[in-house]
């Protein structure tokens, strides 16, 4: 079975021909052109591919990354010696709201998107993600939110109030002035951008997928993509609450946070953490898909427990919901409520360390190839096991007295933050670079990379756990030589050089390997994902044909040539739906062109949110060019009805 | 190098969150040993593969899969171990009953006050910055705060509760012998966050009763011609208006108490040492020793702030 048409004799034929197995390099010819973005500024602004999206989104949160990890060295720079007068109070509290702010808003969740909105059309074989022109303006919204923090930081009025903004210090009563606003605006941007992202890989995995692929032949990475999208939409309202009460007692003069006047300063935390620690998650789930393809991969067999993986998502997703209060067992919670979330913060452990077992089996049933991508995984196995086991000792109440708000918790949250996520995000680019841009990051440098990363991280923050126990708490921009906390310091701050050493090879390496690495042509690892069943980059269109899905390991399956079907249009964009559980082909439709509008309207929304900290009408002023915005939009475009 | 304070317990409280610390480190260390070493095999056993990536043997699978569950099964019963020792310690710390000394701290940005509450108000002792505990006595601590949060810790004697406006919090300790243990504010509380140092100090039984009677006591008169000028150079600048020395006209409740500051060992919340220099230097300059700090520079001249130190370190 190499063909099978997705069209009768009674198709509509208003979408103009269609493939009915026409040499393949006309179809090819055909689709790319239709499916091509225009050129210039104005195909730049217009682009609705989930590749050119994806890339862009990238980039940025990369570019962020960058600069949370700028601030996080000028912090270990202050604090290599005690009494250090390198930077002021008030730039030192900017500092590490900003890289708390950038790292977890700016750049660990957008990026996981961002390989969320590249990868997931390519790895369910469709042509491109479930609402487009909403990709395009999730993007630009993104962006305008970074880019407004980050200029209000350079222009001195960055919020001052660490990333998880505290009332009342939040308050309009201690911190006056718009730094704080500018804070909460950034979180509203960064929600929308988050929410419309997760809608679309939901439908996109749930309606796009290539014929055949059953709920059991779904990639793990996609489906960690789905089981994120599903906590986004449902944590991300609780912050956006949070947030948009804290912007209404700061703005409009309400009391929901003020104590003196009936309102609860631990509304906010109860708000805030039923978000946060999902948003922990949220960060990790799509870097364990990382990590089972770069390990199925490289161990070059199928791995171990599928079922038990995916079980085990889905059960971790669900219990990060009920894990948020460990994040105020020193606010006077009731002891019964606080030994409840003992328990539930516990149990998370058995989900997370099934997942490492299999992760392990897997390697132990295969013969590892430790090319980077792998030895990155394996840093993250090192790594993670043992942020994990410090996040076990946090779930006891007493214990946690002793090392909350601590720097014992700065290094517990690195090692499940960076060694989580971040090490298996390094793996995964060294993994889909080729795929990216079809040239091979250089293996040689990759080594090193990793080498210095796994290094220069160990030094830097292990010895942060023994500083918190000492009784140093976070975010304090010195300390006096007498307690003793000068020299670990000092080693935290060498060992910082050396990580921040391992991203400027990084940094080198994916320079240099674009314009000189190694072609990667169509699959250089062997994988058995369908993103590899296409060129590197690959074409507009995706897949020339849409493939059939026979197996859970498509390229393995069919190493010489995959099944795939004809009959959608060729001068118009259009794509398969399927049944969201068996995956059987079900319906045509068409997929939007280039579209100004997202674009736009992404801008009216900037404004309007940005306008709304000045002035308060202007949110509701702001909603006439919203709905213009919407209704250019929506304007129908005349195209046919879908067909089944 | 000294042992960390957590793990250095100087009162039974503590002591107990100690040999907490102690059997979850030791046993997450021993899974994260097991758990590496696997891996290490994992990685480095050579064995047949076949050329067929999807040629995996069903058997095999079948008993990894045994096993896998078997450690899925294993780690479920370690963490209900570790919960249920977890509430052993929990209740050992937070079920304390009563307490010996009740004392209120109640968080300002950025300095503790301190009461030890009477029933006459004569006899309630209004302090800053550092705590004078009875070793072997219960102490209970009532803790909020009137302005944002902050989080109160010594580590050597018991771990943190937070300071929260509109709440009250309780914290229960014991210290076991005498000593000075430091700590500070643990929760971000704003620009000076850093240097909201707290001190207990734990004395025995007849030194806390001699503190106590010294703090109850009425401020000193000036004993010098210098400290009578420094009174009423105190009492003719705004120093009244946030501070307070009984027996004066001096009232203002925005700052610390003065009343006995020179029985204190530190000022600005730990920022110094109290010594006659640095007292002098954090008049004349607040904001440089403190930067951000609700002390506002007083333009006092050279002699006003030699007779103000004079009195000041008089109030013992």
């Amino acid at each position: 079975m190499t063909l099978q048409g997705f069209t009768s004799a009674q198709a509509n034929t208003d979408r103009g021909p269609r493939d009915i197995g026409q040499p393949i390099e006309e179809v090819r010819a055909r689709l790319s052109q239709t499916w091509a973005s225009q050129g210039g500024l104005w195909g730049w602004l217009t682009t609705v591919d989930h590749k050119i999206i994806g890339r862009r989104y990238i980039i940025t949160a990369f570019v962020f990354l960058l600069l949370g990890g700028v601030l996080a060295a000028v912090m270990r720079a202050q604090l290599a010696r005690p009494e250090s007068g390198l930077i002021s109070p008030d730039l030192y509290n900017q500092l590490f709201t900003m890289h708390g702010t950038t790292m977890m808003f700016l750049f660990a969740v957008p990026v996981m998107e961002a390989f969320a909105v590249y990868l997931v059309p390519l790895m369910v074989g469709t042509r491109n993600i479930a609402f487009p022109r909403l990709n395009a303006f999730s993007f630009y919204v993104y962006l305008f939110g970074g880019l407004m923090i980050w200029i209000a930081f350079a222009l001195n009025i960055g919020p001052d109030i660490g990333w998880f903004a505290y009332v009342p210090l939040a308050g309009p009563e201690f911190s006056p002035g718009k730094r704080a606003d500018i804070w909460a605006q950034m979180i509203t941007f960064t929600e929308v951008a988050a929410l419309a992202t997760s809608v679309e890989i939901v439908v996109t995995v749930f309606k796009q997928r290539a014929p055949g692929m059953t709920l059991d032949r779904i990639p793990l990475f996609v489906w960690t993509q789905v089981v994120t999208a599903f906590m986004v939409i449902f944590a991300m309202p609780a912050v956006m609450t949070s947030s948009t009460l804290l912007i209404l007692d700061r703005l409009v003069g309400t009391h929901f946070y003020n104590p003196a006047e009936g309102g609860d300063a631990l509304l906010w935390q109860h708000l805030f953490w039923f978000f946060g620690h999902p948003e922990v998650y949220i960060i990790f789930i799509p870097a364990t898909g990382m990590v089972s393809e770069i390990i199925t991969t490289f161990t070059r067999r199928p791995v171990f427990g599928y079922l038990f993986l995916v079980l085990a998502l889905i059960a971790v997703g669900f219990l990060s919901f009920g894990l948020w209060v460990h994040h105020m067992f020193v606010t006077g919670i009731a002891e019964l409520g606080a030994s409840y979330f003992t328990a539930s913060s516990m149990l998370i452990a058995v989900p997370n360390g099934i997942q490492i077992f299999c992760w392990i089996a897997t390697l132990w049933g295969g013969r590892p190839k430790f090319k980077t991508p792998l030895l990155f995984v394996i840093g993250f196995l090192i790594i993670f096991v043992l942020g994990g086991l410090t996040g076990v000792m946090l779930a006891s109440v007493p214990l946690d007295t002793q090392v909350h708000d601590s720097y014992f918790v700065v290094a517990h949250f690195h090692y499940v933050l960076i060694g989580g996520a971040v090490f298996p995000l390094l793996g995964g680019v060294y993994y889909w670079f080729p795929k990216l841009t079809g040239r091979m990051l250089s293996e040689r440098l990759g080594q090193w990379n990793f080498a210095l990363a796994f290094v220069g991280f160990n030094v830097a923050f292990f010895p942060m756990h023994i500083l918190g126990l000492a009784g140093m708490p976070r975010r304090i921009y010195t300390y006096p030589e007498a307690s003793g906390w000068g020299t670990l310091n000092m080693i935290a701050s060498i060992g910082a050089v050396v990580f921040a050493l391992s991203f400027v090879l990084f940094l080198w390496n994916v320079m240099a390997s674009l314009k000189r690495g190694a072609v990667a042509g169509d699959n250089p690892w062997d994988a058995p994902t369908l993103e590899w069943a296409t060129t590197s980059p690959p074409p507009p269109q995706n897949f020339d044909r849409v493939p059939i899905v026979t197996s859970r390991y498509p390229l393995w399956r069919h190493p010489d040539t995959l099944p795939v079907g004809t009959g959608l249009a060729l001068d118009t964009r259009e794509i398969v739906l399927t049944t969201v559980v068996e995956g059987r082909a079900d319906v045509r439709v068409t997929s939007p062109n280039p579209d100004i509008w997202p674009f736009i309207t992404a801008v009216v929304v900037g404004v309007t949110f940005i306008g709304s900290i000045f002035n308060g009408w202007v949110a509701l002023v702001g909603l006439v060019p919203i709905g213009i915005g919407l209704i250019g939009w929506g304007w129908p475009s005349g195209s046919v009805e879908d067909e089944s | 190098m000294s042992w960390p304070e957590a793990l250095d317990p100087k009162g039974p409280e503590a002591d107990a969150v100690a040999g907490l610390i102690w059997s979850f480190t030791g046993l997450c260390a021993f899974i994260w040993v097991l758990v590496m070493v696997a891996l290490a095999v994992a990685l480095i056993r050579r064995h047949r593969q076949s050329e067929d990536p999807l040629a995996v043997t069903i058997g095999e699978e079948r008993r990894v899969e045994w096993i896998v569950g078997g450690l899925a099964v294993l780690t479920g019963l370690i963490v209900i171990g570790l919960t249920f020792i977890s509430y052993g310690a929990q209740a050992r710390i937070f079920g304390l009953g009563g307490g010996d000394v009740a004392i209120d701290v109640i968080g300002h940005q950025w300095w503790w006050e301190v009461r030890y509450p009477s029933d006459t108000a004569s006899a309630t002792v209004v302090t800053a910055n550092e705590l004078h505990v009875p070793v072997g006595k219960l102490v209970r601590l009532r803790l909020t705060s009137t302005d944002v949060i902050h989080s109160f810790w010594v580590p050597s004697l018991i771990g943190k509760a937070d300071l929260i406006p509109g709440r009250t919090n309780t914290l229960a300790f014991t210290a076991d012998r005498p000593g000075v243990y430091a700590g500070q504010c643990a929760e971000f509380c704003g620009l000076q966050h850093t240097h909201m140092g707290i001190r207990v100090i734990a004395e025995d039984d007849a030194d806390f009763t001699a503190w106590k009677a010294g703090q109850v006591a009425a401020a000193h008169e000036p004993a010098t011609p210098a400290q009578a000028a420094g009174k009423a150079a105190f009492l003719s600048n705004p120093c009244v208006s946030c501070h307070a020395i009984r027996g004066t006209t001096a009232g203002g409740t925005l700052g610390p108490d003065l009343t006995h500051l020179a029985s204190r060992t530190t000022i600005a919340a730990g920022t110094a040492e109290l010594t006659r220099g640095t007292l002098a230097a954090w008049i004349a300059d607040p904001q440089g020793m403190k930067p951000g700090t609700n002390m506002p520079t007083m333009k006092l001249s050279a002699a006003d702030l030699n007779t103000l130190v004079d009195y000041l370190m008089g109030l013992k």
